[in-house]
């Protein structure tokens, strides 16, 4: 199996989940070892995956975590839990 | 992780027969979840806050009726994406936009760039770069956005988010695909260059695996 770079990309995402075949993992990497273009691709992807994953993006409310146990602690004074979400 | 689970189980059978304040222990682990996956429908920070407790007494409500099937997170996420939808659909201010338009096939073609390294964790001390990254995922269409921010910033699995959306596993792929190209597309330009260094990409595979 042989691929271009056209054919590397749709790869990109189940390759950085590792949900690829053997296979397809063999011809992705022989490809990513001579293409500095899907390589540079690929670590694009994984550094914004990084970045995203980060503390820093979408930080949480200041006293968010107090309000939240405030107003469960308001619940739980006033009633016992039912069998309904709604 | 199975003794985490067994823990859980315990929890929630002592809350239901009556040590009702055990709820802050079992939930106190998801809180940052909750919001992010509220964040991922709402976008809004502060609508997002009010969604996520509501979720949270909604899932203490109806506690009695989680059996155990799914993980209490992943039934927790069903929750919370319910209740920020119900809320965006409500809000006059957010357009609908209809899954035909965002199942569309877009240009997926990736920002091309040779030979490009970035170090990525000292870079977000530049505080502009974090806000692009927030509006290039605000900016998302919201499918792809929830499959996203479920899969890479809370780190589900596949298969638990394909359960807590209610599809299939194949299309959980394909919106995550998509999602990480259209950022990629737009982000790549704003990481800076950095001097080529041995390539490592084998290395942090083993990590997410």
């Amino acid at each position: 199996m042989r691929l271009d770079c056209k054919h590397v990309w749709p790869y990109i995402s189940d390759y950085i989940d590792d949900t690829v075949t053997p296979e397809e993992r063999r011809a992705i990497e022989e490809h990513l070892e001579h293409c500095e273009i899907c390589s540079a691709i690929l670590d694009s992807v994984h550094n914004i995956l990084v970045l995203t994953a980060d503390d820093r993006i979408f930080r949480l409310p200041l006293g968010y975590s107090e309000r939240l146990h405030e107003r469960i602690g308001a619940e739980l004074a006033k009633a016992a839990p039912g069998d309904s979400p709604e | 992780m199975v003794q985490a689970l067994a823990q859980e189980m315990e929890w929630i059978a002592r809350i239901l027969s009556g040590e009702r304040d055990l709820f802050h222990e079992l939930i106190r682990p998801y809180e940052r979840a909750v919001f992010l996956t509220a964040v991922s429908v709402l976008r809004d920070t502060s609508e997002a806050e009010d969604a996520a407790q509501e979720a949270m007494i909604k899932a203490y409500r109806g506690l009695g009726s989680f059996r155990g099937d799914a993980k209490f997170s992943t039934w927790l996420t069903t929750i919370t994406l319910n209740e920020a939808r119900s809320r965006l659909r409500k809000s006059a201010r957010v357009k609908v936009e209809s899954l035909d338009n965002t199942e569309q096939a877009e240009d997926y073609t990736p920002f091309l760039v040779a030979d490009w390294r970035e170090i990525p964790s000292e870079t977000l001390e530049r505080e502009e770069l974090a806000k692009h990254i927030e509006r290039a995922i605000e900016g998302l269409p919201p499918t792809y956005r929830e499959v996203f921010l479920l899969r890479d910033k809370e780190e589900m699995s596949i298969e638990e988010i394909a359960e807590a959306l209610g599809v299939k596993a194949n299309l959980v792929k394909v919106r995550l695909f998509r999602a990480r190209m259209m950022l990629q597309k737009q982000l790549a330009p704003y990481l800076k260059r950095e001097l080529p260094q041995r390539r490592r990409w084998f290395s942090w595979l083993g990590g997410r695996a």
